[in-house]
């Protein structure tokens, strides 16, 4: 007998191919709504105008939601009103970097801070330039669901959380409060954090955005407790209420020492790097994208429609109607 | 014979050949036994002793680890000046993009009617006219699930890189199988190729290769060229040792006896491993898409970013569908190229018709220009059922799994792993290395004593160890699933009918698709990662035991049957004891697969190793931590093949000897 892998005898072929292709075709008559599920919106432009160069432009596309709003709206604009053409190239936040000298990649629409990056491609081998903030305004912290805010007024200070943690207890934390980390993407100082501020807790290794997002969903949802680590900008947050808890202030340097840290992580200011060479070639793509800026809100907005379903372009289209005048200022002058 | 039953993705038993027969033999002794019962006792005495002590958390300099940085780091700064970018890295690059782009080119100039004939004509020139209609109507479901770009991208990728590997694969796999040496030199490379989890190495192959369809590219032929490899090697083996006396005797010289007998008749092994290879290819679709290669992976990890199950699931019903037509039509193929000839007009016949699909199929697209893109009013993607069935699941399933995570996690995942990383290392260490040696004597032992100094040189224990744990545990569900299913489908034809098609899915459907609903029901847990483990690893471990169980001897049944014995007393006297080298396979690959999983573990709560390897994917200051974890999993996995290996060894050896 000649198994495999998918191993099966050519006499059972494909029950499951059968079954899902007829069926299919059989509800595709009636199905009018089409899905769009397949178009990702790295469609190129009709004719590139020669003010933009005829040479598509690459956007790193990271995964992230909000990253996401930032490439509907921006590569919106840039195909439909500066006729320019247009690569999203999907691609890990710290691997994009690596286009920058290979000329792979034009630009980055939200970074966030990455100072060994920042030092590596701009100061050092000055393949890359920073193109300004984008308005966003980047948050770390520790959350609880919003109705623990409510019914526990004062869990939202760290200095209390110890109090309460024997709620948190699970499985994985043993007979320690839990506290839910997530994305390996950002360095978190959180179990130095947990031991400098003398904190009943355990950091469990949610491992990543998707960790994190179902688990704030279910503890909204069933009103379980929940102590995490996350950030914003996030599209998650337009639907799940969340409450920050206060950790000590942050001061300038006050986290250079990660073994020592015993304060709140830094706001960051969000920002768009670029390719040098790219820039300094100029053309309107590259002052609209200097010029692109707008808030938290807005690119809430913006992502709470793609995780809807939108296309980007619906998305995109939905936001530029409500705020023409934002988009002017971007593409004046 | 017994060729294709172990899918040999992995690990070094994967040569399906080298199968011990299923003769039964004798039980173990009871001597190891109580070996191992005591080798547990004094375990836990020890940790009950000395719990914490002497932990292994940051004792030793990380040096290993900034060394594989600074190597990851070297290779970035030079790929601009480096002679060896410049003359052979930078040219593979460009030629394997233009090889992708040529495809997709061919792929759009074809249109879905062009390119749905061609893959229908083909299989039916090559596997007959069932394996065509498969082939269309599996094509076909690309355009109604709404993916058919995607699905032509993943099918370009796949082809070159299983092109490639065969290219690779064939001559070294002829050399192996020729050449004891080379093969004892090759074999650790392909395990470690396996093992090696692919996110450790993908930020090097991107630097190597630029990010794009040409890092996809490497990557999966990475992951996909071993299985040609080894079965292109065990099919030399295999060809009857008469044959090539003969053959030999005649005059024959070894260039034609290779060419003239050998690579002949170890064919339909040989196209085996093609297969595997491809399906391995497939399995590589969403990692690939990490380093921004197009297709469907695309679409899984757009999906999983908004937690979209519906949209993960409907790319992953494609990259199924591909990987059952792709299956059935080379096993179909392979099949006909032994079996008797087909009468030449039903041949011409069959070329007529082919020819005819091809031309009609690539003409439409310029005759009706509506047919050159799929009509967007015949799709029907699974999306929106997907949802509704995940959001039920999750509002209702929710407190019940909840409770059993709970149960779990503190009955068995936390005392094995207070055991494995409760007790100082040196002795942990120390009870690894006895079980190697009750299990196999000096080899297993040495193996263990090795694999786990290496861990603590990479100072990654405590990681390793909660990798340990999980490994063990989603292994040993894994066998019993393995053993309850598979004794189902030995024993019973329908249920093997109803089973296959949901053990392809579970084992070609991307990961990333069933991550969320396992968190959505078990949260960010350890216990998450182990069930993500089984649901990929069971379905090889089932249909490994089935086929064992299928092939017990009647007669030895009917012999039970007819003394009276029941249904349980026939299972468990007699067809299992005779299935037991085969279940010893079974339970091997099963911890090979689970140790694949480890990384995909580590997004779902597993923390561990497979944590440790995202981080280094995901921040470029890490990429040497990702790399020595990538190496912890590969020693940890190394470990666990030989001393399993070996309690099969033992085994047989001791029945040789009476």
């Amino acid at each position: 007998m000649e198994g495999n892998l998918v191993g099966i005898s050519r006499r059972k072929f494909s029950a499951i191919g059968v079954m899902a292709a007829t069926a299919a075709l059989l509800l595709s008559a009636c199905a009018g709504s089409a899905s769009n599920s397949s178009s990702s919106s790295a469609g190129t432009g009709s004719g590139a105008a020669a003010s933009c160069g005829s040479t598509p432009i690459t956007i790193a596309k990271n995964a992230w939601t909000g990253y996401y709003a930032n490439v509907a709206v921006v590569d919106y604009i840039l195909r439909t009103k500066l006729n320019c053409t247009t690569k999203i190239s999907e691609i890990n936040e710290q691997v994009a970097w690596q286009g920058f000298p290979t000329g792979q990649v034009d630009v980055i629409l939200e970074n966030w801070g990455h100072d060994d990056l920042v030092k590596k491609y701009i100061t050092d081998q000055k393949v890359a330039v920073d193109l300004g903030p984008t308005g966003n305004q980047g948050i770390i912290g520790w959350y609880v669901p919003a109705w623990m805010a409510e019914k526990y007024p004062d869990i939202t200070d760290y200095k209390n959380l110890n109090k309460y943690a024997d709620l948190f207890k699970t499985s994985e934390s043993g007979d320690k409060g839990q506290l839910l980390d997530g994305d390996p993407s950002y360095v978190t100082n959180d179990v130095a954090l947990v031991k400098n501020l003398g904190l009943n807790y355990k950091v469990v290794t949610g491992g990543s955005e998707a960790a994190l997002i179902t688990a704030m969903q279910k503890a909204t949802d069933n009103k379980s407790p929940l102590l995490f680590y996350f950030y914003e900008p996030q599209y998650a947050l337009a639907t799940i209420k969340v409450a920050r808890v206060k950790l000590p202030e942050y001061t300038a340097g006050c986290d250079s020492d990660p073994a020592k840290v015993a304060c709140d992580y830094p706001p960051y200011t969000l920002n768009k790097i670029a390719r040098a060479k790219w820039v300094d070639a100029g053309g309107p793509a590259v002052n609209f994208i200097k010029k692109f800026n707008w808030t938290n809100d807005d690119q809430n907005q913006v992502a709470a429609d793609i995780a809807a379903g939108k296309t980007y372009d619906q998305a995109a289209e939905a936001w530029i109607a409500k705020n023409q005048a934002k988009v002017d200022a971007w593409l004046a002058g | 014979m017994s060729v294709g039953i172990v899918p040999p993705l992995a690990g070094s038993v994967a040569t399906g050949p080298e199968l011990p027969a299923a003769d039964g033999g004798p039980r173990r002794g009871p001597a190891v036994k109580w070996q191992l019962l005591g080798l547990l006792v004094v375990w836990v005495l020890l940790y009950k002793l000395l719990d914490g002590r002497w932990p292994l958390e940051t004792g030793v300099p990380e040096n290993a680890q900034d060394w594989l940085q600074n190597f990851a780091s070297t290779i970035g700064d030079n790929r601009l000046t480096n002679p060896l970018f410049i003359y052979v890295l930078n040219p593979i690059t460009d030629a394997l993009q233009s090889a992708y782009d040529g495809g997709v080119w061919i792929t759009q100039q074809l249109g879905w009617t062009g390119m749905t004939a061609i893959a229908t004509a083909a299989a039916l020139v090559l596997a007959g006219w069932r394996m065509a209609l498969l082939t269309c109507i599996g094509f076909l479901s690309f355009g109604v699930l709404g993916l058919w770009d995607e699905s032509m991208e993943t099918l370009v990728l796949v082809a070159i890189s299983v092109l490639l590997s065969v290219v690779i694969g064939i001559p070294l796999g002829v050399w192996a199988g020729l050449s004891r040496r080379f093969e004892a030199f090759l074999m650790p490379i392909l395990d470690t190729l396996q093992i090696m989890p692919s996110l450790a190495y993908l930020p090097i192959i991107s630097l190597f290769f630029l990010i794009g369809p040409p890092s996809g590219i490497i990557a999966t032929l990475i992951y996909a060229v071993p299985p040609v490899i080894r079965l292109t090697a065990v099919g030399i083996r295999e060809v009857a040792p008469e044959s090539v006396e003969a053959s030999r005797s005649l005059g024959a010289t070894a260039r034609q006896v290779l060419f003239g007998v050998q690579l002949p008749m170890s064919r339909r092994t040989r196209v085996v491993g093609i297969n595997q290879t491809v399906m391995a290819a497939l399995s590589m679709v969403t990692v690939a898409a990490l380093v921004a290669a197009p297709g469907l992976g695309q679409v899984v990890l757009n999906a999983l970013v908004v937690l979209n199950v519906g949209a993960a699931f409907n790319a992953g019903i494609a990259i199924v569908i591909m990987a059952i037509v792709l299956d059935r039509v080379i096993t179909a193929a392979s099949r006909r190229v032994g079996s008797a000839p087909v009468a030449r007009r039903t041949r011409l016949i069959g070329w007529g018709v082919a020819a005819a699909l091809v031309v009609v199929g690539a003409m439409l697209p310029a005759v009706l220009p509506a047919l050159a893109k799929w009509n967007a009013a015949y799709v029907y993607a699974f999306t929106d059922a997907v949802n509704s069935l995940t959001d039920w699941a999750k509002h209702n399933l929710y407190p019940i799994t909840t409770a059993f995570t709970e149960w779990f996690t503190s009955w068995f995942i936390n005392p094995i792993d207070a055991l494995f990383a409760g007790t100082p290392w040196f002795i942990t260490i120390a009870m690894w290395t006895a079980l190697g040696f009750i299990l196999g004597r000096f080899r297993p032992a040495f193996t263990a004593l090795f694999c786990l100094l290496g861990v603590v040189l990479l100072a990654l224990w405590p990681s390793s160890m909660a990798t340990l744990t999980q490994v063990i545990i989603a292994a040993a569900i894994t066998m019993l699933l393995g053993l309850v299913f598979g004794v189902w489908i030995g024993r019973s034809k329908w249920a093997d009918r109803i089973l296959r098609p949901i053990l392809d899915a579970g084992q070609v459907m991307p990961p990333f698709v069933y991550l969320i609903p396992c968190l959505f029901l078990f949260g960010p847990t350890r216990f998450t990662a182990i069930v993500a483990a089984c649901i990929y690893a069971a379905p090889a471990a089932i249909k490994i035991v089935g086929e064992g169980i299928d092939r017990v001897p009647s007669d030895s049944v009917e012999a039970a049957r007819s003394v009276g014995s029941t249904t349980v007393q026939e299972i468990v006297k007699v067809q299992l004891p005779m299935a037991r080298p085969i279940i010893l396979v079974a339970l091997n690959q099963g911890i090979i697969f689970v140790m694949s999983m480890v990384v995909i573990g580590g997004l779902v709560g597993g923390g561990g190793l497979g944590y440790d390897v995202i981080t280094g994917f995901a921040q470029e200051r890490q990429a040497g931590l990702g790399l020595a974890a990538g190496i912890a999993i590969v020693l940890l996995g190394v470990m666990l093949d030989r001393v399993s290996q070996s309690a099969g060894r033992v085994r047989r050896t001791s029945s040789d000897l009476g």
